[in-house]
């Protein structure tokens, strides 16, 4: 990054001040929409964040990847399980609530003392960062990543037939009974829920 | 620029993304809170990568499989959340006490 050193510490601080903002709207907005799209927003300053770290590739992969699969599949699971319940009180949530805030900030004050205290092995005697970081990540794919890599296509294939397996209807016991009903060859064999539930599919046949 | 900043604020969003974890009611509130756990781990790394290991930059590859295993566990998780709701009506985790005795 051939970026002037004052311009990287202002961006970084904008970037910041954008993250923890971002991520505490996520956890403490009532609504969860709002939450959906402020995670986007922590995903996309922490792109930013990986642009300042001297990594391009991984940086448009973290916008592709998060902001564009996952932000996305999070707001059709809002869509899909959108119930406006009002959730009933139990005794002693906002003790639990401070008690989770203390240890959170207990937990953090560790790990900033640890991050402080430790010397860390600075490699200053090489500045010279990658020219193309695409190359040098495709060379360690094909070559000493290679058993992970093709173990992360067989892992996600196995996560998208568990996740339709599961988001799937259930099947229907016994089909004979509707005769009537047009059935074609490409349908699934699934229960019908949300149109019996409409209650117009009696008169239909 | 110092390898502390990011290593703080990574911790920070860590601990964010722990209080959401324990604290909220909605069970898509939690997945998302899991993701900010995820993306603490993944600036920790590309961090470690920047400023301790340059040349070879392993941490980005480390960065690129995390990446790979929380998309992952996206889409399964919200597929269980999906089940879950077909069955019990409800997203509340306090009354997901299937397992509880």
């Amino acid at each position: 990054m051939n970026l002037a050193e004052g311009v990287q510490i202002v961006s970084f601080g904008i970037l910041a001040v954008m993250i923890l903002t971002a991520a505490l709207g996520v956890v403490l907005l009532s609504n969860i929409v709002h939450s959906a799209f402020l995670l986007a927003g922590v995903f996309l300053s922490i792109s930013g964040l990986y642009l300042l770290l001297n990594a391009d590739f991984v940086a448009a992969a973290q916008i592709l990847i998060y902001v564009g699969a996952v932000n996305v599949l999070i707001l059709f699971a809002i869509m899909l399980v959108n119930k406006q319940e009002d959730f009933s009180k139990i005794p002693g949530s906002l003790f639990r609530k401070v008690a989770t805030g203390v240890v959170c900030l207990g937990l953090f004050a560790l790990l900033g003392t640890m991050v402080l205290v430790t010397p860390w092995a600075l490699d200053s005697t090489s500045p010279a960062v990658i020219e193309n970081t695409i190359i040098a990540l495709g060379e360690h794919f094909f070559s000493d990543f290679l058993l992970p890599f093709e173990l992360a296509s067989v892992l996600l294939l196995m996560a998208m037939v568990g996740a339709i397996i599961l988001a799937r209807r259930d099947l229907i016991p016994e089909v004979s009974e509707t005769t009537d009903t047009v059935t074609t060859s490409l349908t699934l064999p699934e229960r019908p829920r949300e149109l019996s539930s409409i209650g117009n599919v009696g008169e239909n046949n | 620029m110092q390898l502390e900043y990011f290593l703080l604020i990574a911790a920070a969003l860590f601990c964010i993304g722990i209080y959401g974890l324990i604290t909220s009611r909605n069970a898509v509130r939690v997945l998302m809170s899991i993701e900010l756990m995820l993306n603490a781990v993944n600036l920790n790394l590309m961090g470690f990568s920047n400023y301790l290991d340059p040349t070879a930059i392993k941490g980005q590859v480390f960065t690129v499989f995390v990446i790979t295993v929380a998309a992952a566990e996206a889409a399964v998780g919200l597929a269980i959340i999906l089940a879950i709701y077909r069955n019990r009506e409800t997203i509340d985790m306090e009354q997901f006490n299937l397992l509880k005795w």
